[in-house]
């Protein structure tokens, strides 16, 4: 395998927003995860969980509802505007200012034609939803009080909306409240405290179940207007509460990081007559709950402490199978560090700056596993700082280290860069081509002659970059019709290709010497979370969300014999559970053999050249082998060769002298940085 | 046990209460409960035993309300049989031989003539498999029925009662085993398996302990050893079964139970609380804490206005409407170790032993209760693996009772030992010890034994008590008179060579004191300390001395670490004779100059009964119990024997009672002594509207004849004694319209004396009625045929024989008067 001088990275403040809204889309298997910032995300939990689109936020935007009308993403903040999401250019299509004070909360019929919205001010509103806009219908009977949670009956007919210290049943034709239900305040102090109805649902049966501050899950029954059963679930706030599909199962999310699941269960074998018992109790977050989704087989949960969580029920799910694992999803599933591989400076991307660090330096010597003194301390070059109240989605720094490029949803800024040692100067580029508008990634080419901007329809456009101006050269194209955005783009060393994959699961080829598309790699079942070119440009290497490799010849457009084998042997179980996707590949330079890559937990080199890990064999076996003379090495050793040193990884690059940089973020950081949590009395303590 | 000959081992009182569930009859008014090898039937208001339901000849392992019929019981035991007993009057209707071992019993109102049994499977070689089958039980007039056609329902289930229930209606029962639940429905003869993880990731521990069903709905609660409850529903289904997890207990929950109406659940465990959660609203609960000991089992009365538990104390707790304990049913307390052995206090003729932690119990046999706990260490004892308490560690009684020495001790890791010997003096105006005096560090090391000299009081010499320590030193402690009141102070300090002492024994008349020096026995004189004369033949550690009694005075007993029992005659100074034996333990009858010797072989234990004089053994009785015996204790008994036969005369004097490994409480009893027993268990008919108080014992002479005029017993009626009439008067006057009781008294004695001349008048039937009563005062002693008045009895007013001028009858009311200490009436009666 080798060994490498690593610089350990641990200076860079990455710290994710708390998670205030999940939406789930049964058709097409997605979650959007809203965001505090006012970001959204979309996981396609149907290709292992993979964050497929990133939409940045906005100053002064929050994401307090999300909602899927079909394909169609909506969602309300307390900016009191109803925002809908164009999917294909991550960004916001419109917004609409709905003139009823901050929203709380919006709720689409099962139709998918009438989204309603709730207001501080106490008016649900009723939205038409149209052909690329939603248009206001009417006004439901204004009450006193906000409206804070809705949810529409699945006939349509009906809406109960949750309120303070009450519940409102609506009917959804004349728009008169049909019952009024209300709810008991909690005991002791809390009495002279209004109880605030955080969450309801409206059952297919008529029973609507109800969330509060008090602590209470309550079961009402809408045709009276009676309450059927209180359950006292904690001494802080039921903030969430969901259903699954079928509807004989519903969880709660509290302010104690728990989630409990109550299920409609008979109370005898034979009876039909059943009634909703509180069952299990999750507990996998350290702080509020404030979002949850029951989808089929899992609970879905996110919150404060910027998780998102997805719970199996085991009942539901085959045992012992990728899908009745636990997941927690932490670190977003692309790249946040750029690495200036010759001039080794590092670009960390936050969403409203930019920090450039020059790494440390040492020339001290000494064995495996020292840490060798600093001559240099790494440094903070240039903190930059972004124009305009939208965040930056995407960012390059070039190899050289000479330009600096970002992105917002709004514009593309690129800068000049002179980092000599008592000489830093930050220069914009003011003349930009007007191409170079809605892009979803950047990157520049090895000799940072190029800069690459992947922009609507799947199209990139190359501007070629001089001391003196910048110019756009071409656009490329390619046929397959996808409107897709581009996430990955990679050029190849020698500057001749541009590998570029989008969330179609496609990957082009484009041969820039020749600026056209060369060809286009067979469409494989799940999404490429990684891409690289061999340096010699005779093929590319593709890592999936489902953790299998491909390596594609560009010569015979074929895949290559290597990859051949490893589909024939099938990959390692152990290396198919790993439940984080691969962010980054790269061949080796200097022994194109070597395919480096790394996941959240470990960092890997895949030796092509030796005999691929049977199932049974160990595939973590770096601890023996180095046990192992060296004669007995080669018997046991195999192609994977994994290294679990290094933890929550954010990023590894191979530097131009072969040295290694590793950003890691330990979790513990992010956990300090959280507020604290609600005080829960623990057993012997 | 093993029938030998006239005399056989058998439970004797101090039997554990909390082997099993207890159960409450329908009325709430009596609490059924295995006990040893019998059922015990007690009042639930009163505390006291009812009736003992005898005729198993081993353990009883189960108890059971007959679904059909909830006057009668059900009980199994390992011999075998399954009997049906009726309760309320104490009599066995039929006994059902199923021929294998059964560990526990279930029945379910659905299913008619069967009960259910855990017996051992055949096939299995294993002791620890048992199968659950179904005993259909033949309905024939017979008293004694063979059953056969048993049908297997579950194999692989636990012999735990408390691992099985059966759910709503009897429609199905769910078993649990080690991880493992199974749930098997009669119906659809359809069984559904559970599993469990061994264990989380957070360190619980999944195992079940126990279960329970739901009588309304279909769910199951289980416990579990960390503590948590799981409440089981959907059991139908392979996969969508679903539970919730309850959790408040800390170690593992011993017992769960549902109220009849399933409006609450009920559980308990090393906490000692009872808690209830609302069924369907679990995050409510009710706590009944400061129960006193670890509950084991926990049962509900069929109106659910009683609940009982039972605990690792061997007590049985009555609690009432919900909150309060409205009676506790003490046994014997069985502690993990026994560590003073077994004595016996002279006055109250109690059995003395290390009881709740930091206590000395008192426990009478003859009544089979607990009387009391003596506070030793007088701290609070607090429930924590891994503290070290304060421990009573020895205990000695003086001949008359009046002063008791106990030692306490803590070892705590890395600290010095801390010791005390405390002084009790008996006070007479609260009939208790009361703590005298404290010695704190008497010695350096641990004490290995204390005793008195027995003989202090009678011969008029100051009471001395005798210390032996591991740091090589005796002491020996005085009580002086001085002008303040009595005080104790060391007087001597004996040592040897350097030597350990080990144990250290007093001669019978207390003027020789005996102290084994690892391998040299050195005897001392009482009164002046000096070193009389060493016996170091033959080699071998000493474990036990003991000094012969009455003829055989002039021997010294000793066992020694190479197998080896010995005596030497102290006239001599030399060995007398010695026998290889493993000799356990060894001890003599203060009352005769028998001595007995446990001695362990094939890890079972033998009993010789010899006279020191004599060669050959008077008695042996081969596997007396398995494992060894560690303890055992001479009781006088309070009537003699009249034993002819050879084997069982030991037995005349006093009884002898040891606790084997499982702190199982046996004695001996010989045949004719149980033949009168279970005489009296047939005859055995009480009017159970009175509970049996010694007032009912009082007032229930009187009451006897009315009840029994027209019974088939007497040939002619016995004439209403009048005093009756002065007594109900008493009895239904209101008590504060009453004139003062000492105005009371002598007309109520008089009353009393008016019926011992009725007695006299009609002997014949009297009689009979008498020894009737007697049988039915519970008490364990029998009564031989033709009774020779009581020299021991009598002796408390005349000594040497029996008072000619008495009348039988006179002689029978004067005893049952005395037994139940009334003494004061005594003196009236003559």
């Amino acid at each position: 395998m080798g060994e490498f001088k690593v610089h350990r990275v641990r200076f860079f403040d990455y710290m994710p927003s708390a998670i205030r809204a999940l939406a789930w889309c049964r058709h097409t298997q997605r979650v959007a995860v809203g965001r505090a910032d006012g970001s959204v995300e979309i996981f396609n939990f149907s290709d292992n969980y993979f964050q497929e689109k990133v939409i940045p936020g906005r100053d002064g935007r929050t994401v307090e509802a999300l909602c899927w009308a079909g394909p169609r993403l909506f969602s309300a903040g307390l900016d009191g505007e109803i925002t809908e999401y164009d999917l294909e250019n991550l960004r916001p299509r419109y917004s609409l200012e709905a003139y009823g004070g901050p929203v709380w909360t919006i709720s689409c019929n099962s139709q998918e034609t009438l989204l309603s919205a709730g207001f501080e001010d106490g008016t649900v509103k009723l939205f038409e939803i149209l052909e690329g806009k939603v248009q206001f219908q009417r006004n439901l009977d204004r009450q006193k009080g906000r409206i804070v949670s809705l949810s529409w009956h699945p006939s349509g007919s009906q809406m109960a909306a949750g309120m303070m210290d009450m519940i409102r049943v609506f009917d959804a034709q004349t728009g008169h409240a049909t019952h009024r239900l209300l709810v008991e305040r909690g005991a002791g102090a809390s009495k002279s405290q209004e109880v605030v109805v955080w969450s309801v649902v409206f059952l297919s049966n008529g029973t609507i179940i109800s969330g509060d501050s008090a602590g209470k899950v309550q079961v009402w029954d809408s045709f009276t207007g009676t309450l059927l059963r209180t359950h006292l679930v904690t001494k802080w706030d039921v903030l969430v509460l969901s259903v699954s599909p079928d509807e004989s199962s519903v969880i709660a999310g509290t302010s104690e990081g728990t989630v409990i699941q109550f299920q409609f269960v008979s109370s005898t074998v034979e009876q039909q007559e059943q009634q909703w018992v509180r069952t299990r109790t999750f507990k996998n977050h350290s702080h509020d709950v404030r979002a949850l989704v029951h989808t089929d087989t899992a609970v879905v949960s996110g919150g404060v402490d910027t998780q998102l969580v997805v719970r199996p029920l085991l009942d539901k799910v085959e045992k012992n199978t990728q899908e009745s694992a636990l997941r927690k999803i932490i670190f977003p599933h692309r790249n946040l560090v750029s690495c200036a591989k010759k001039a080794g400076l590092l670009l960390f991307q936050f969403p409203d700056h930019l920090e450039v660090w020059r790494l440390g330096d040492s020339d001290g010597k000494g064995k495996a596993g020292d840490s060798l003194p600093l001559k240099r301390k790494p440094e903070k070059m240039i903190q930059l700082n972004r124009k305009g109240q939208d965040h930056i989605c995407c960012s390059a720094l070039s190899p050289c280290g000479g330009w600096l490029a970002y992105s917002t949803v709004s514009a593309v800024r690129l800068y000049r860069l002179q980092l000599n040692t008592n000489n830093i100067s930050i220069n914009k580029v003011s003349k930009l081509p007007k191409e170079l508008q809605s892009v979803h990634q950047l990157c520049f080419s090895c000799d940072s002659s190029k800069l690459f901007a992947s922009s609507s329809l799947s199209s990139v456009v190359v501007v070629g970059l001089s001391q003196l101006e910048c110019k756009h050269l071409e656009t490329l194209k390619h046929k397959s019709g996808s409107r897709q955005p581009v996430h990955l783009l990679c050029p190849s060393e020698d500057g001749k290709w541009l590998v570029t994959s989008n969330t179609d699961r496609e990957v082009h080829v484009f041969n820039l010497h020749k600026m056209k598309l060369h060809c286009s790699v067979p469409v494989y079942g799940s999404c490429p979370t990684a891409v690289s070119v061999h340096p010699s440009g005779s093929s590319l290497v593709c890592v999936h969300a489902d953790q299998q490799i491909l390596e594609f010849s560009l010569k015979q457009k074929e895949y290559t014999e290597w990859s051949r084998t490893l589909q024939r042997l099938g990959l390692h179980p152990l290396w198919l559970q790993r439940d984080t996707p691969i962010t980054t590949v790269t061949y080796d330079p200097r022994n194109p053999a070597h395919l480096a890559l790394h996941d959240a937990f470990m960092f890997c080199i895949i030796d092509q050249t030796l005999p691929l890990p049977e199932a049974k064999t160990n595939l973590y076996n770096q601890q023996v082998l180095r046990s192992l003379p060296q004669d007995q090495r080669s018997r046991v050793s195999h192609a994977f060769k994994i290294c679990k040193n290094f933890q929550n990884l954010l990023g590894v690059d191979l530097l131009e002298d072969h040295s290694l940089v590793v950003v890691e973020r330990p979790l513990q950081d992010i956990l300090t940085r959280l507020p604290a949590p609600v005080r829960c009395k623990k057993f012997a303590t | 046990m093993v029938e030998h000959g006239d005399v056989r081992v058998v439970y004797r009182g101090g039997g554990k209460l909390n082997f099993r569930d207890p159960v409450i009859s329908n009325d709430s008014r009596f609490l059924l409960c295995a006990s040893g090898d019998c059922v015990k039937v007690f009042s639930t208001v009163t505390e006291e035993c009812v009736h003992e339901l005898r005729g198993h000849t081993d353990l009883v392992t189960g108890v059971l309300l007959r679904p059909s019929n909830h006057l009668q019981l059900y009980s199994c035991s390992t011999d075998g049989t399954i009997r049906l007993w009726d309760f309320t009057d104490g009599i066995l209707i039929k006994t059902y031989v199923v021929g294998y071992p059964i560990f526990s019993i279930h029945a379910s109102r659905s299913h008619d003539g069967v009960v259910f049994a855990v017996i051992p499977m055949q096939s299995e070689k294993k002791h620890e498999a048992f199968q659950l089958v179904a005993v259909p039980l033949p309905q024939r007039a017979d008293q004694l029925v063979e059953v056969g056609g048993l049908s297997a329902v579950l194999s692989g289930v636990d012999s735990n009662p408390a691992a099985l229930a059966f759910g709503r209606a009897g429609e199905y029962l769910a078993s649990v085993r080690r991880l493992q639940m199974e749930v098997y429905f009669f119906k659809q003869q359809k069984s559904y398996r559970f599993f469990l993880k061994e264990d989380n990731k957070k360190g619980g521990r999944n195992t079940f302990t126990c279960i329970t069903c739901h009588p309304k709905d279909d769910c199951v609660a289980t416990g579990h050893q960390d503590g948590k409850i799981r409440l089981w529903r959907n059991l139908n289904q392979k996969k969508e079964y679903t539970y919730t997890t309850l959790h408040w207990h800390h170690s593992a929950v011993s017992s769960v139970r549902f109220t009849p109406e399933g409006t609450n659940l009920l559980s308990g465990g090393v906490e000692s609380v009872l808690v209830q959660w609302r069924y369907g609203q679990e995050s409510q609960r009710d706590f009944l804490p400061r129960l006193g000991a670890a509950i084991t089992h926990i049962a509900v009365s069929p109106d659910g206005a009683l609940f009982c538990t039972s605990h690792s104390d061997n007590k049985i707790t009555v609690i009432q409407s919900r909150v309060k304990v409205s009676a506790v049913i003490q046994g014997l307390v069985q502690g993990e170790n026994v560590r003073t052995g077994l004595m016996v206090d002279p006055r109250s003729r109690a059995l003395v032993l290390n009881g709740k932690p930091g206590h000395l119990q008192f426990y009478s046999l003859q009544r089979d209760k607990l009387l009391f706990n003596l506070d030793i260490v007088q701290q609070e004892y607090i429930y924590q693996s891994g503290l070290q308490q304060f421990e009573v560690v020895r205990a000695a009684f003086d001949a008359s009772g009046s002063w008791l020495a106990t030692v306490e001790e803590r070892k705590q890791e890395a600290a010095d030992l801390e010791l005390n010997l405390k002084l009790w003096r008996f006070h007479d105006q609260t009939q208790s010890f009361v703590l005298d005096t404290t010695v704190s560090a008497p010695h350096e090391a641990q004490i290995t034994a204390v005793c008195f000299d027995p003989a202090a009081a009678a011969d008029g010499r100051t009471t001395t008590l005798v210390s032996s320590s591991r740091d090589g030193h005796f002491k020996a402690w005085q009580l002086a008179e001085s002008g303040e009141g009595p005080s104790w102070s060391c007087e001597f300090v004996g040592a040897y060579h350097g030597l350990v002492p080990g144990c250290c024994c007093f001669s019978a008349d207390g003027s020789l004191l005996a102290v084994g020096f690892q391998e040299v026995v050195t005897v001392w004189s009482a009164a002046s300390w000096e070193l009389l004369t060493t016996l170091s033949q033959p080699p071998g550690g000493i474990r036990d001395l003991c000094f012969g009694r009455l003829s055989c005075s002039k021997y010294l007993l000793g066992t020694n670490d190479n197998k080896i029992l010995c005596c030497w005659n102290l006239l001599s100074c030399s060995l007398e004779w010695s026998t290889s034996m493993d000799v356990s333990l060894l001890l003599a009858d203060p009352l005769s100059d028998n001595m007995a010797a446990f001695s362990v072989q094939d890890r079972s234990t033998d009993l010789f009964v010899f006279r020191p004089s004599e060669p050959r053994p008077l008695f042996s009785h081969k596997a007396v119990c398995s494992g060894t015996v560690t303890h055992a204790v001479f009781t006088p008994r309070e009537v003699m024997l009249e034993s002819c036969e050879e084997s069982s005369q030991w037995l005349n004097r006093s009884q002898l009672f040891f606790l084997t490994q499982f702190m199982d409480l046996l004695t001996f009893s010989t045949r004719a002594e149980e033949e009168k027993l279970m005489a009296a268990n047939k005859q055995l008919l009480v009017d159970d509207t009175v509970a049996m108080t010694p007032f009912y014992l009082l007032l229930g002479k009187h009451r006897r004849p009315e009840a029994a005029a027209s019974g088939p017993l007497f040939d002619r009626a016995a004439p209403l004694p009048h005093s009756s009439a002065a007594v109900k008067e008493l009895l239904q006057t209101p008590a504060h319209v009453l004139p003062s009781t000492s105005f009371l008294c002598s007309a109520f004695v008089k009353s009393l004396l008016v019926s011992v001349t009725d007695t006299r008048e009609d002997k014949r039937s009297q009689e009979e009625m008498e020894s009737e009563k007697e049988e039915e005062d519970s008490d364990q002693e029998t009564e031989t045929g033709i009774l020779r008045p009581d020299q021991e009895l009598m002796g408390a007013q005349e000594s040497g024989g029996p008072d000619p001028t008495l009348t039988r009858a006179q002689v029978r009311a004067l005893r049952r008067v005395r037994r139940l200490d009334h003494s004061w009436l005594a003196g009236l009666l003559d």
